[in-house]
């Protein structure tokens, strides 16, 4: 059992792992300056924040330490916080300027 | 193991380029749920059973419901956003792609690891991780409530109609404003 799950982790090299997280990163880097739909930008921070903890759990993973896996758990605290927040300027903004365009957001005074 | 670990990569590959790329935003959601539920795979396959099952709830569960719930109450399901300018369009790419190279290049040689700690199995169950989130973090775990109060504080705030809102309901813009603003 034990011999079978430490195969299962280090078959895997981890820089597929790394250079699968740097992949998702850049693309959702992309994304928020490709898009001007304010929530596929959202989406694409999202797209961000998981590559960041997918990192992080390969990591931990290899070193068989769980405190990396804590603060990936953190990280998914704080994206939650932080999706409702955007969504609710989305909403915001959408009252307001009725739009969800950030191009439209060009002056400091709504 | 190798076969599925590039399965699921392709997945999560193909689906974050689809986020970027669809044109009606509930494909992007439900693209961006299929990448969230492929890298649930790559947990299960690093044995962190833990963070895949949070993932799976908070993400797939929670989150990608309120975006769609947004996208469902503001209408906003149709393709109608305009494209950026062309030249902002190539240099999203370039820079995207410019900066994957970059970080490639910097794991070009390969990345030695020597395992800190003796390989444990448990690591990434239930029992280890809550063992350290409820000794080791407990304070960072409480002061996260308080950063939750706030959101929602913050969320009840921002999202409430304020009166003048109330009674005059904000005329939407006219075509020249909208495409002054644009410009």
């Amino acid at each position: 059992m034990e011999q079978g799950i430490i195969t299962a982790i280090r078959t895997v090299p981890l820089d597929h792992y790394v250079l699968l997280s740097f992949l998702l990163f850049s693309i959702g880097v992309a994304g928020v300056v490709f898009r001007r739909n304010t929530i596929i930008i959202l989406m694409c921070v999202e797209l961000m924040l998981n590559s960041v903890n997918l990192l992080l759990t390969a990591f931990s993973a290899y070193h068989s330490d769980p405190r990396a896996q804590v603060f990936v758990f953190f990280i998914m605290l704080v994206a939650a916080a932080e999706v409702t927040v955007g969504l609710s300027i989305l909403v915001m903004m959408k009252r307001n300027v009725d739009s969800v365009d950030v191009n439209q957001l060009n002056r400091l005074k709504g | 193991m190798l076969a599925l670990f590039y399965l699921f990569a392709a997945i999560s590959v193909i689906s974050a380029l689809v986020v970027v790329s669809a044109r009606n935003p509930i494909n992007s959601v439900i693209a961006l749920i299929v990448c969230f539920l492929s890298i649930a795979g790559h947990y299960i396959l690093l044995n962190a059973q833990f963070l895949a099952m949070v993932h799976v709830i908070v993400y797939t569960g929670a989150i990608m419901v309120l975006f769609l719930f947004v996208i469902m109450l503001l209408n906003l399901n149709k393709a109608t956003e305009p494209m950026k300018s062309l030249a902002t369009r190539i240099a999203a790419v370039t820079a995207g792609g410019l900066f994957f190279l970059t970080l490639a290049a910097a794991i070009r040689n390969g990345i030695q690891v020597q395992a800190a700690n003796e390989f444990d199995a448990g690591v990434g169950l239930v029992r280890s991780v809550g063992h350290v989130l409820f000794t080791e973090f407990l304070l960072p775990f409480e002061v996260s409530s308080v950063l939750f109060l706030s959101a929602i504080i913050g969320v009840v705030m921002l999202a409430k109609k304020e009166k003048h809102q109330a009674e005059a309901p904000v005329e939407p813009l006219t075509e020249a404003e909208r495409a002054r603003r644009t410009a």
